[in-house]
């Protein structure tokens, strides 16, 4: 393996004395590519994280970096996934070179299958209706019939009527990308501070000073991408962040040769052969320990109604985890009004949108202020009057 | 599937039960664990690793390693050390990742 192994920073590195350039609050995906892409034009950076309790999605997550079906009711997103999607390629390179990791990058196109007739006519309405809203992004589309399906996927179960497909869709390896933007960091320098979480925040001349149990964080730039801690820390920046956990389970089969080449929204097959089957969706609050038999039966019946040969393939592993969901599900990208210079970040694509987050978001970060096409993502669309 | 001493020593008198591995007959003893079995004939290792492909043999003996992973009767990715021979049992050593076949 000619990955070379940096020693970890010690377990109880403290904020440096001066002022960063740039401090996150987060050290999941969304964090950890922000903070990337901030260190790509400062020179100072500092990334605040809690250890091991953190619940953490970006560590049970489904790894798809995907397209179809977003941005449903909010175009603009559809259009910030699909130039994720297209930046994804340049941030693969970018980590590969970096850091020796590969992260397992693959756009070769992706499945949503249909099991029904009902199934069929309600995801072409869908989709039709999605790509037809105005300022969408464009992309191909197509609905396949069985034989289609078939020949991009051997062996696809008897109830399988279809299913749509685009050339956009991808996977990568979320654990593995998670990895390399911390080697990343290691390697330029961002001081990485876990189990170091962030207290009380205050602005002073430009310059935030974030209480943390090992000292005082000064930073001219402030970004909070806590996931579930979005709520709290947006409040201490004069920003209501409305998110909410939602539970995701995902079941694991054990390692095969690789034969899944294009994913399904709902099924995949890793880079080192595990197979994921998931996408359910519970309101649950924090209940992450305990995965419930009634959803992962579901999930399994799915995957082996669509692909009849894993019925033979053995589950090693399930969990559940929890969605950082924000009222209508879309992103939050705002700076603070109250504190000019703090930022917050939040949604539950972390993996798609990573490419966006460190080559795009964070730039506009480094430079102050957010474009004013990133205003549909701020929290004013939740405080229109209703009529 | 750790045993006392004595019940071992009852063992060496029982009937041989015949096996094979990758097509090659093996004779154990009732009562042998799979892994136990491949350790007297002289089989060190059984597979090869999924991803790198490097040989694995049976490490913990008492069902935690995962390392003994043969394929037992057709059925792969059977765990050497939790599983008793029995007469006629084919065993095979397991390269790489198991197959699906759709």
């Amino acid at each position: 393996m000619e990955q070379q192994t940096v020693p970890p920073p010690a377990g109880d590195a403290a904020p440096q004395r001066g002022v960063y350039d740039a401090a996150v609050i987060g050290g999941g995906l969304v964090g950890s590519a922000v903070a990337y892409g901030l260190r790509r034009q400062l020179d100072r950076v500092a990334v605040l994280d809690e250890g091991d309790v953190a619940f953490r999605a970006s560590r049970g997550n489904f790894g798809l970096v995907w397209v179809q079906s977003k941005g449903m009711g909010l175009p603009r997103y559809g259009v910030w996934t699909m130039s994720s999607a297209q930046l994804w390629p340049q941030l693969a390179a970018e980590l590969l070179e970096k850091t020796g990791v590969d992260v397992r990058l693959e756009q070769r196109g992706g499945l949503h299958a249909l099991l029904s007739d009902d199934e069929v006519e309600a995801r072409v309405k869908f989709m039709t209706t999605l790509l037809g809203q105005p300022g969408m992004s464009r992309y191909e589309w197509k609905l396949l019939d069985r034989r289609e399906v078939a020949e991009l996927v051997p062996g696809i179960g008897p109830e399988v009527r279809g299913a749509t497909w685009t050339p956009v869709d991808g996977i990568a390896n979320p654990l593995k990308l998670l990895r390399a933007l911390h080697i990343a960091f290691r390697r330029e320098r961002v001081d990485y501070l876990p189990r170091c979480p962030a207290g009380a925040i205050r602005q002073a001349d430009g310059v935030f000073h974030v209480e943390t149990p090992r000292g005082t964080l000064r930073a001219r730039r402030l970004v909070v991408a806590a996931g579930l801690g979005n709520r709290e820390l947006g409040s201490r920046i004069g920003l209501d962040v409305p998110v909410r956990p939602q539970r995701g389970q995902i079941i694991v089969l054990e390692r095969t040769r690789r034969v899944l080449e294009t994913p399904f929204s709902t099924l995949r097959q890793m880079d080192e052969g595990s197979w994921l089957i998931g996408d359910s969706q519970e309101e649950a609050g924090f209940a992450d320990e305990a995965p419930g038999l009634p959803v992962l039966g579901t999930l399994a019946d799915r995957a082996v109604r669509t692909l009849p040969a894993l019925r033979e393939v053995r589950v090693v592993r399930s969990w559940a985890a929890l969605r950082v969901m924000s009222k209508d599900g879309f992103p939050i990208y705002e700076q603070s009004q109250s504190c000019p210079g703090a930022f917050v970040a939040t949604c539950h694509s972390g993996v798609t949108l990573a490419a966006a987050h460190a080559l795009k978001l964070a730039p506009m970060i480094a430079a102050g202020a957010l474009d004013d096409d990133m205003a549909p993502f701020s929290t004013r669309r939740f405080h229109v009057q209703e009529a | 599937m750790f045993k006392r001493l004595d019940e071992a020593a009852g063992q060496a008198g029982r009937a041989p039960v015949r096996v094979t591995v990758d097509g090659g007959e093996v004779r154990c003893r009732e009562g042998d664990s799979v892994a136990a079995a491949l350790f007297a004939s002289g089989h060190a290792d059984c597979r090869d690793t999924v991803v790198n492909e490097v040989p694995r043999g049976p490490y913990c003996m008492m069902g935690v390693c995962y390392d003994c992973l043969v394929t037992i009767d057709g059925v792969p990715n059977r765990q050497g050390c939790m599983t008793l021979v029995r007469e006629g049992m084919r065993i095979e050593r397991q390269r790489g990742a198991r197959e699906v076949r759709p």
